[in-house]
């Protein structure tokens, strides 16, 4: 959906701007329509995620000690490092913009791929933990196994909706990941070009959106799915 | 050439009820479509048009024909509204005295079991004018109870009771259908709803196909089989390490957490399965899970059975735990066992 | 719109229609004209609602009588599934919104074309793909857990291809959030100078609730249908008691969607109604500003009204009043509309044209359909109908009577811009009275059926039912063939129709100041808008303001 507002179409009708698109007037009309239009798929997202987010309230208060005992196999860690990762990664967007803002096309290259390293490091931490989930046999399926902590309720069943949970949760995660990390590389060659300059960088903003909005996902999910277990 | 059917027939009091509401709408229905129709008629024909170039008038009219035709609307639906949820409201809450059946769906039949152990699959044989409370669960996937002629459906569900309520006024074989969609042979799980005289329904008991014991005994007989008893029913000089279940249907029953709980069906059902789940204030969380060891139907007969075990003194709570669960049971077939041989629960109520 | 005087230049063939602007394959397939991929939509619709139609008239034929003799029970459940699932999200849930919609929103607001016109083109291919997905599984066998998939018949019981099937909705409903988001981009930013929110014609008033519900509904039951995909393929048992989960939260989070779809696919209809009440009583819509809010008004209200489809789950009581109060509250808006179409009549200069005759087939079904739909909302009476041929002739009214209707008369009504030729009067007007009479046939019956208590999705059923049960097979087979008409002729008209004119219905509205076919931008001119929605006869107070704006 991103490719619309950032369409980089050489075919610049009569007036104004190389950037701008045939059935726009100027490029505030452009620039205005693609900020929105990416707002506009952002609350699309949250409904996505929202989706997701009702059942893990539902059956987190219907199996409440279950989930903090499940809770505890994910790596609090881990998870915490992913989220200082992923808070840096918001601040380098950010000036990225910045560096549109004032013109400087070097900055703004360096400060994309620093993005795209923190993004790159997230996934790697978050495959080295799918990993040891799968080593544990905590992903749900025929080979879920469950190894209750001595001298506790044990629920393989709950815990699996718990693990069933994650891994929805946070693989829709990671895929948004993704093509965040592949709308940031299709910026870097544009970027090196030079055409963001603080009076068309639209493209930037938009991803830029994108990319704060699956940060705060995770703000959400690493509490919710990790911190519920620690007293 | 069969006559056309267009009403079901009556065979509850709510039934008629249903359909007297059914009626109001249906007038009130007929009302408006036929004043739109007329309208729209004459407009056509009043106002077509004439000449090729004609155009219409356009004359802006105060709000107040449409503040009308906003406010009627809304009128007539509150009124029926609360008429509805009237009704809704006694359809849902079954009245004292009401006699306990049991219903089990599985694909792609109905088993149903009466209050003194007689077993029935897809008919269901009941007493004029009898209040039957019908507790319903299912095996596998979702079903539905419905009775056209008693205007009346309840969805039955795999893990959970759900319950309806009616008083057969007519004597007469009605349909029963499965309404929600569950598998290949979803059109095939009917039956049939046998309302009889009481003196044929006691006859037919007498004679009929009677499976032996009452939910209550076989659920006792459970009770020793399962050794629940170990651990929830002590004599003198056992160690307890379970809450006595000495009646505690119907009641509060507080909860680790420090929250509380009322005992119902599905309470009891889920801490037979999922023991963990709420644990009893003052107790350890020790107890095995009976998941997969019980089937739906012993867990009718073990819940059945605890619901038995009388209410606490003083509390006459009558709507939850009405008499006529144990009352039935003595018309019963007489010669099939004496109702519970476990020991009379002693000790008494234990303060938790 | 005084610029329509200028365009008289209708000879300017200097350049070409849009459907003259190249004739590959390719000039088709990577189109970014909302208008060519309007056509590509109308193409793809149609073939499904053919195949959709098929499975009904197999339906049909199979309860003709009451034993199941015709096809067998499990082929049945395929059909009856397949024929929901194909009409509900295949062709009634893009209908009118991505063809005449996509056609027409830049159209009617004086924009060259949606804000994101390769986005629009990539929802085409998107809802191709899960056209593939689901005919892939109906190929392999289909899907026999009906179009709702509830669990846990669909995620432990049922032996059809579910996840093909659940993947295809899942695809679908994208092209669907792809569409909501460029129709609201471009309703908030493509407007032409003097097109104000309340001077858009009502169609895009409709349009643009349509598209906020589609934003804000699809992507929870693409979510909810991913979790019964993983939960079949996996064996989890998120929905499924045995394992702990809760097969009713699947049917909130169902519904949650799906009942504000029904306004998804009614929304754009009651649109193309206002259009044509306007355009063939030459009048402007009776308390313009109150339609347009009711619209909006539906679309939020429609959110809040999930649960009365769990009347009979075992939901709590307290909750089902609520949703009971809450879904005969959206009837209000819904009235509206009724009473403001009829009033438009009044005074009006009425045409009967073939596209007038569906939209006043629409205001009766839809009357009747929205009156028996307060009814299920009844509370106690809902407890009769629930799961009966009532709620299915119910919403055949809403969604057959209604959006069919309302898509048939805006396909004639606007047929002669998209392609500039004009089709048979007497055959199309012939075929709007077999449908409208067909219809009635069909399902009128049902209701009846329903109250006597017929389950729906039965495959054999109690023979004292068969009279009525005839007659709807009958009505499908009349219904049939004036579908089936209209084909026919449209396909005539493209090949010896006569030249239809910038305007052959003497209709406002900026659509018909451009030529027939429009040019690939359009308008071969700047639009500036100066004047209300449908003036046909400006009154003394529109004259008085016009004169104090030009003074």
């Amino acid at each position: 959906m991103h490719s619309g507002g950032v369409s980089v179409s050489a075919g610049a009708g009569g007036h104004g701007h190389a950037r701008l698109q045939h059935h726009f007037d100027d490029l505030e009309q452009q620039r205005e329509a693609s900020t929105l239009g990416m707002w506009v798929f952002l609350c699309t997202e949250i409904l996505f995620f929202g989706g997701l987010f009702t059942t893990y309230v539902i059956y987190r208060q219907r199996f409440h000690g279950v989930f903090a005992q499940a809770s505890r196999d994910l790596n609090v860690v881990w998870g915490g490092t992913n989220t200082a990762v992923l808070i840096c990664s918001s601040l380098t967007m950010a000036l990225a913009i910045w560096s549109a803002q004032i013109n400087r096309r070097k900055l703004i290259v360096m400060f994309l791929l620093i993005t795209m390293a923190f993004g790159l490091t997230f996934l790697g931490i978050k495959t080295v933990e799918y990993k040891e989930k799968f080593e544990h046999h905590l992903v749900p399926g025929p080979h879920f196994h469950y190894v209750c902590p001595p001298g506790e309720p044990c629920h393989p069943e709950q815990a699996e909706i718990f693990f069933s949970l994650y891994f929805c949760m946070t693989g829709l995660h990671a895929l948004h990941m993704i093509v965040g990390v592949g709308l940031l590389s299709y910026l870097l060659l544009p970027s090196w070009q030079g055409r963001y300059t603080s009076e068309w960088h639209n493209p930037l903003e938009c991803i830029g959106l994108y990319w704060h909005f699956v940060d705060i996902v995770w703000i959400f999910l690493f509490p919710l799915l990790y911190l519920i277990g620690a007293h | 050439m069969r006559s056309l059917p267009f009403f079901p027939e009556e065979a509850t009091a709510a039934a008629r009820e249903v359909d007297l509401m059914f009626g109001a709408w249906l007038g009130i229905s007929l009302f408006f479509t036929a004043l739109i129709a007329v309208l729209i008629v004459v407009f056509m024909v009043r106002f077509r048009r004439r000449h090729p170039d004609e155009v219409g008038k356009s004359e802006e009219m105060g709000p107040w024909l449409e503040i009308i035709w906003s406010a009627v609307p809304l009128f007539i639906m509150l009124a029926m509204f609360f008429w509805g949820a009237r009704l809704f409201f006694v359809q849902h809450q079954a009245p004292p005295g009401a006699v306990e059946y049991w219903a089990t769906g599985k694909q792609w039949m109905w088993k149903f079991e009466h209050p003194n152990g007689a077993r029935e699959i897809n008919h269901l044989h009941l007493p004029l004018g009898q209040t039957v409370k019908l507790t319903m669960t299912s095996e596998d996937v979702i079903h539905s109870f419905g009775v056209p002629a008693f205007r009346l459906k309840q969805d039955v569900n795999p893990g959970a009771y759900t319950r309806v309520w009616f008083q057969p006024n007519r004597v007469g074989t009605y349909h029963l259908f499965c309404d929600q969609y569950c598998g290949a042979e979803h059109s095939r799980m009917v039956g049939s709803i046998v309302v009889m005289s009481a003196e044929d329904y006691a006859a037919w008991l007498a004679g009929g196909p009677v499976g032996g014991q009452s939910p209550v005994a076989v659920g006792a007989q459970l009770f020793q089989s399962l050794a629940c008893y170990t651990c929830h029913e002590m004599g003198p000089g056992w160690m307890a390490r379970g809450p006595s279940l000495q009646g505690v249907y119907g009641h509060q029953v507080p909860l680790a957490g420090g929250s509380s709980v009322l005992a119902d069906e599905a309470y009891l059902r889920e801490s037979i399965l999922l023991p963990a789940a709420k644990v009893v204030k003052g107790w350890q969380p020790i107890m095995p899970t009976y998941q997969g060891q019980v089937s739906e139907e012993q867990l009718i007969d073990l819940i059945a059975y605890l619901k038995s075990l009388g209410s606490a003194p003083a509390m006459g709570t009558g709507a939850v735990n009405p008499p006529g669960t144990s009352s039935p049971m003595e018309g019963g077939p007489a010669g099939s066992m004496p109702a519970s041989p476990s020991a009379p629960p002693a000790g008494g109520p234990r303060s938790k | 719109m005084n610029s329509s005087d200028t365009t008289s230049a209708e000879l300017a063939l200097d350049r070409p229609s849009y459907l003259h602007d190249g004739y590959g394959w390719k000039s088709w397939l990577l189109t970014k004209d909302h208008k060519r991929i309007a056509i590509l939509y109308l193409i793809s619709i149609t073939v499904f609602f053919a195949i959709g139609g098929i499975f009904a008239m197999l339906i049909r034929l199979e309860l003709l009588t009451p034993e199941g003799d015709l096809v067998q029970a499990a082929t049945y459940n395929r059909l009856f599934t397949m024929h929901g699932v194909i009409m509900v999200f295949l062709f009634l849930v893009p209908s009118i919104p991505a063809t005449l919609g996509n056609f027409l929103v830049p159209l009617m607001i004086g924009a060259k074309d949606l804000a994101f016109p390769r986005i629009n083109l990539i929802s085409w291919y998107i809802y191709v793909l899960a056209g593939i997905f689901i005919l892939w599984a109906l190929i392999h066998g289909g899907v026999d857990t009906g179009w709702t998939f509830y669990t846990p018949f669909s995620t432990h019981y049922s032996n059809g291809y579910v996840v093909s099937t659940a993947l295809g909705v899942f695809i679908a409903g994208f092209s669907s959030i792809l569409t909501g988001l460029n129709f609201v981009v471009t309703i908030h930013r493509m407007r032409a100078p003097g097109m104000t929110w309340f001077r858009l014609p009502l169609f895009i008033w409709s349009h643009y609730a349509t598209s906020l519900i589609m934003i804000l509904g699809t992507p929870v039951i693409a979510v909810t249908l991913m979790m019964v995909a993983v939960e079949r393929a996996l064996n989890l048992g998120l929905f499924d008691p045995r394992l702990g989960g809760d097969p009713i939260l699947f049917q909130h989070l169902f519904w949650f969607y799906s009942h504000p779809a029904v306004y998804i696919m009614v929304l754009p209809g009651m649109g193309v109604i206002s259009e044509l009440i306007a355009a063939f009583t030459r009048k402007r819509v009776f308390g313009y500003t109150v339609v347009a809010f009711s619209s909006m008004g539906i679309a939020v209200l429609g959110f809040l009204v999930w649960g009365h489809h769990l009347f009979v789950t075992g939901e709590s009581v307290y909750a089902a009043t609520v949703f009971s109060l809450l879904s005969m509250l959206v009837a209000v808006p819904s009235a509206i509309k009724v009473f403001n179409w009829t009033a438009t009549l009044y005074e009006g200069s009425v045409s009967y044209e073939t596209p007038m005759l569906y939209a006043l087939g629409f205001i009766g079904l839809f009357t009747i359909g929205g009156l028996t739909g307060v009814m299920i909302a009844t509370l106690g009476i809902d407890l009769h109908l629930h799961d009966t041929y009532f709620i299915i002739a119910h919403f055949h009214y809403v969604m057959v009577g209604g959006t069919i209707m309302a898509y048939m008369g805006g396909l004639h009504y606007w047929w002669p811009k998209m392609t500039g030729k004009l089709y048979p009067v007497f055959a199309s007007r012939l075929s709007a009275l077999l449908i409208f009479v067909g219809f009635n046939l069909t399902f009128f019956p049902q209701f009846i059926l329903g109250y006597l208590g017929m389950p729906r999705r039965y495959w054999e059923y109690p023979p004292e039912f068969q009279v009525w049960n005839v007659l709807s097979t009958a009505g499908a087979s009349v219904l049939g063939v004036g579908y089936l008409l209209p084909l026919c002729y449209f396909l005539y008209s493209l090949f010896y129709g006569k030249q239809a004119g910038a305007n052959p219905w003497g209709a406002k509205g900026l659509e018909w100041a451009t030529t027939s076919p429009p040019p690939t931008f359009n308008f071969d001119y700047p639009v500036v808008v100066d004047e209300e929605a449908y003036e046909y006869a400006p009154d003394a107070r529109a004259v008085a303001r016009q004169e104090a704006h030009s003074a």
